[in-house]
């Protein structure tokens, strides 16, 4: 009962403070799941991500289900889903029954124009932690597709295909080692 | 019945939310706007805004907003979990593909390649944050905004809990907006 505990909490929290998309939780998630319990590696961290960019629905939830399963089963994956979308189901419940008014509210406004730029400089910190130990031409990659969607505005989704192709072909061409 | 619509409505926008977040927010303003008429126009606008001030993923908060404001708590109950349907099984599905297949060559190429452009994508949110195409909402209003970014980036590297950075910036958001206008 305990382990399911620390998972529910350890995604409670997780939930608790994903303010800005998806993108912003990885932060915590690195250091709740990673450097705190370690449940999963840092290199497998970045698979769970890309696997959890790649299927539907909110990438916070994928990754919960991701690691809840991985850690124990059926049971895991629902254990860590409701603890991770309970905080923002209560928080919007009470929101939508008594506080319709909230977005108004001056203090709220000034707390979040504080959050919002460290929440863009959270999305930023973790890129650095995954390209080390990436070859150079990896990290221009990187660099170039990022440049594109932001500048550009193609949905993201093809590239994602698009680059799993050129892995897969990559693969066969090579016979087994694959670009890092 | 209200429940089922509620329940097939986001579904579906579970399933179909590729790409996650703000991709899915068109999707949601169809079923909830045009195809339902459950909300107008401007009510959606709020629940966004809203939601930019609350955390989670706007899919659960939508589901959980409108689903009360159309049919009380259960309705509430009804979208959210049918919201969290599709990743629930879709995502044990493809997690056990992958810890069954994770050794093999192809499927590491797979996701090798796919690699570069998951990084790629969490470097596109964070540009469109930091030159957002409108001022509305922007991340970065003024002197204070770049000076509290490059502080919480020191403290990132460093390691420091990024929950307590939040925590810590929502106060001095406060100090720096809130207090001098009293």
């Amino acid at each position: 009962m305990r382990r399911y505990w620390e998972l529910f909490t350890s995604f409670f929290k997780i939930g608790l403070f994903t303010f800005g998309g998806g993108y912003a939780m990885i932060a915590i998630i690195q250091r709740e799941v990673i450097t705190h319990r370690k449940w999963i590696e840092e290199q497998e961290f970045l698979d769970l991500l890309t696997l959890a960019q790649s299927a539907p629905g909110p990438i916070s939830l994928n990754t919960a289900v991701f690691v809840g399963y991985k850690m124990y089963g059926y049971r895991g994956a629902l254990t860590s889903l409701v603890g991770v979308a309970l905080p923002s189901f209560v928080i919007m419940l009470l929101i939508a029954a008594f506080f319709t008014q909230v977005r108004h509210n001056p203090i709220m406004d000034a707390a979040f124009k504080g959050i919002r730029p460290v929440v863009v400089a959270l999305m930023f910190a973790p890129i650095i932690g995954f390209t080390k130990g990436m070859r150079g031409y990896t990290i221009a990659i990187a660099a170039a597709i990022s440049l594109i969607i932001w500048y550009v505005g193609i949905s993201p989704v093809y590239i994602l295909f698009a680059g799993g192709v050129v892995g897969v072909l990559l693969a066969a061409l090579r016979g087994k080692e694959v670009k890092r | 019945m209200i429940y089922l619509q509620l329940f097939i409505s986001y579904l579906k926008i579970g399933f179909f939310g590729f790409g996650g977040g703000y991709a899915m927010l068109s999707l949601i303003q169809n079923e909830v706007v045009v195809q339902n008429a459950w909300m107008t126009n401007a009510e959606f606008t709020d629940i966004v805004a809203i939601s930019q001030m609350t955390p989670g993923p706007i899919a659960i908060n939508s589901a959980t907003y409108v689903g009360y404001t159309v049919a009380g708590f259960w309705g509430s109950v009804v979208a959210t979990v049918s919201v969290c349907l599709p990743a629930l099984t879709l995502m044990i599905l493809i997690t056990k593909f992958f810890l069954f297949l994770k050794d093999n060559r192809y499927v590491k190429g797979l996701i090798a390649g796919m690699r570069p452009v998951v990084i790629g994508m969490i470097g596109a949110a964070a540009l469109l944050l930091m030159f957002p195409s409108s001022k509305e909402g922007a991340s970065f209003i003024d002197g204070w905004s770049w000076a509290l970014f490059i502080a919480a980036m020191i403290a990132a590297y460093r390691k420091v809990n990024p929950i307590l950075l939040i925590v810590l910036s929502a106060a001095i958001g406060i100090i720096i907006y809130y207090v001098p206008a009293l």
